[in-house]
């Protein structure tokens, strides 16, 4: 198969005064890629795609989009990206329908395309609706919708579905997986939903502090990080399980010291006799006792102490 | 040239859907008119005092209650007083009189400041009234007189005219401006081929054709409810609103280029506006204020708005006549629409 790299990143950093928004990244994205930027907020994500959106000037490194920079080709580049910012507002009186049409002319657009992408993000019926009155999820529809107003080769989405509910979400996604088949668009999204990350994109990137900790396919993520199961126990009185060198134990994570502990085993029916055998030798009492299979937010808690959904 | 077209629409459309917005700039200025109007010229006659002062004998015309100005049809009754100097002095300053008349031997000296209006009028009717009095004696001296007295609705019908192209430009740019930057909408629409200089010039031909609006409906009010009249040049005119557009549209977008919150702006808007709405002269005389602050209060760009306005309405001038104060107002809003831009924050 031949690649076509759409979007070069190298060496890119940024910091604001002492912080280091994003740390030395290196990244290529290839045509028809749709990539998630997953981590939680301060991770460095928007400051990245802000980078790649021209919004924000790199301290050093180099961005090429379509082998084109922001230096030189501007006005190219505006042309081909289209994007949707964390949480834009819009003119309150002004309708769905104005509000497209206003930024189709910006593109040279007629109002063609108007109905084109009302239909498209499924607001026909909000047409005349006062962008004010539109609900969270609308809004942000009629946000991807003026981001798809120049048929763009690349799509960046900064957060599409934060803070929507779960239905306002899927049809967001509807909305993006159309796109993909029939358009090849080439798509970059942040988020800190992994679902998000899981149903739409191939590659999943993993943000925190500036820098990506983890990067791959969903599949080869859990290959490398997610496989087997948790158990997370809460324990009665102080009992230091990590000392006892159980088998069949590959990690533990505490999560209230000596009391309440992340346990990352291959299997579960293998290590829990083990460890419920442990807590009877030690007298110690369980008072709860979860398990369930690993997911990529267990590994990101693991690797940096935070929740992905953490503010 | 479609997207400046896009940008208006948008902008007339939020100033035509917020009622509010309608209530403030075109209801508002007329009510302003019609009340500050009605309370300083609809009545059926004036009640003055007059304070006389002097040793001489006092002609019987200035004395007791007499009914004058009848023939101009601006009815004074006016109270006679037999006073000391010190009396009539302190009357004036307590604003009870706006003059006194001291008779010296045969002739008779008005004491009043002449910069105050209705002082001059006071002292116009008197003088009308004492003409030929005392036929063959002196001549009754009299203190400069600059301008006539004229009505009130006169001069705040340029005033009002003046503070609402500052208020339509400050807070319909200005404000416009911030809440677009708050609502990352100025972000978003920086992210498009859409052109800065279409972005702007939006926002100026909105304020030229809503402030027309606002004005011409302001001026029908006033001339078929008041009479007021344009006296001067009809192209003068026209050539002061756009220079006063262009000026405080600069002003707005320096007012409005580096902050998104919107008590930032409500502050910086009053700071600018206020002061110049009390300084100005727009609804009281600025001749008020210490003599040091005039030359600082006529450099403000509403008194050289105000003052050019009136002096076309109510002088006559031309345009030669205000090409000075027009071109103190272009220079205004080139720099501040310079450093306005270069300092823009466009998110």
């Amino acid at each position: 198969m031949n690649k076509i790299p759409i979007i070069e990143i190298r060496d890119l950093s940024k910091s604001f005064k002492e912080i280091k928004a994003v740390d030395n990244l290196s990244l290529t994205i290839f045509e028809g890629e749709y990539v998630a930027l997953l981590g939680p907020n301060g991770a460095g994500k928007t400051t990245l795609i802000e980078m790649i959106e021209g919004i924000q000037t790199p301290d050093t490194g180099s961005i090429r989009v379509l082998g084109m920079n922001w230096k030189e080709h501007k006005q190219q580049l505006h042309y081909v990206i289209g994007l949707s910012l964390q949480e834009t507002k819009f003119i309150d009186k002004i309708t769905t329908e104005e509000t497209l049409n206003l930024f189709g002319s910006f593109y040279g657009l007629t109002k063609d395309k108007t109905e084109e992408i009302l239909n498209l993000i499924n607001l026909t019926e909000k047409r005349k609706a006062y962008t004010v009155n539109l609900s969270g999820g609308q809004r942000q529809r009629l946000a991807i919708g003026i981001a798809l107003l120049n048929n763009p080769k690349i799509l960046l989405l900064d957060e599409p579905t934060t803070g929507l509910d779960p239905g306002a979400r899927r049809e967001i996604w509807k909305i993006l997986e159309r796109l993909r088949q029939d358009f090849n668009t080439t798509m970059i999204l942040t988020t800190h939903y992994m679902e998000e990350a899981e149903v739409l994109c191939e590659r999943i990137l993993i943000m925190d502090k500036g820098q990506f900790i983890a990067a791959g396919t969903l599949s080869e993520l859990n290959a490398k990080h997610g496989q087997g199961d948790l158990i997370e126990i809460t324990f009665g009185s102080e009992f230091d399980i990590d000392a006892l060198r159980l088998p069949g134990i590959k990690r533990v994570n505490w999560i209230l010291p000596h009391t309440k502990v992340q346990i990352f085993v291959n299997n579960v029916a293998e290590a829990l006799p083990s460890v419920i055998e442990a807590t009877k030798k030690g007298n110690v009492q369980i008072t709860e006792l979860t398990s369930r299979k690993v997911t990529l937010d267990d590994l990101f808690i693991s690797m940096t102490g935070r929740h992905l959904t953490d503010s | 040239m479609k997207s400046l077209q896009q940008l208006i629409n948008i902008h007339f459309k939020t100033f035509f859907r917020e009622p509010a917005i309608l209530f403030w700039a075109i209801l508002f200025p007329i009510i302003m008119a019609w009340v500050l109007g009605i309370a300083f010229s609809n009545k059926a006659e004036s009640l003055k005092t007059v304070f006389v002062t002097g040793n001489s004998l006092v002609p019987e015309q200035i004395t007791g209650e007499k009914i004058l100005g009848s023939g101009t049809g601006n009815v004074f009754r006016i109270t006679f007083q037999r006073a000391s100097e010190t009396e009539a002095v302190n009357a004036i300053k307590r604003g009870v009189a706006a003059i006194y008349i001291e008779v010296k031997d045969d002739s008779l000296i008005y004491h009043f400041d002449p910069l105050n209006p209705d002082a001059q009028l006071t002292h116009l009717i008197l003088e009308r009234e004492m003409n030929g009095v005392k036929e063959g004696s002196a001549p009754s001296s009299v203190q400069e007189l600059q301008t006539i007295g004229t009505r009130y609705i006169d001069f705040l019908i340029p005033g009002l005219i003046a503070l609402g192209i500052m208020n339509s430009c400050i807070w319909g740019i200005g404000w416009t401006l911030i809440e677009t930057r708050m609502k990352k909408l100025m972000r978003r629409m920086v992210a498009t081929p859409m052109k800065k200089s279409v972005f702007f010039s939006s926002h100026v031909l909105t304020r030229i054709v809503l402030g027309g609006v606002e004005t011409a409906l302001l001026l029908l009010f006033s001339f078929f409810y008041f009479k007021t009249e344009i006296t001067g040049g009809f192209v003068a005119f026209i050539t002061v609103f756009l220079a006063g557009i262009f000026a405080f549209s600069g002003i707005a977008i320096l007012i409005a280029s580096r902050t998104a919150k919107t008590e930032v702006a409500n502050g910086l808007v009053n700071a600018i506006t206020l002061p110049m709405m009390i300084l100005s002269g727009i609804f009281f005389n600025y001749h008020n204020f210490p003599d040091w602050a005039i030359p600082i209060i006529q450099a403000l760009p509403l008194t050289v708005v105000a003052d050019s306005l009136r002096s076309i309405f109510i002088e006559a001038a031309g345009l030669a006549d205000v090409i000075k104060p027009v071109l103190i107002l272009a220079a205004t809003g080139l720099v501040t629409f310079a450093v306005g831009m270069k300092m823009f924050k466009w998110y």
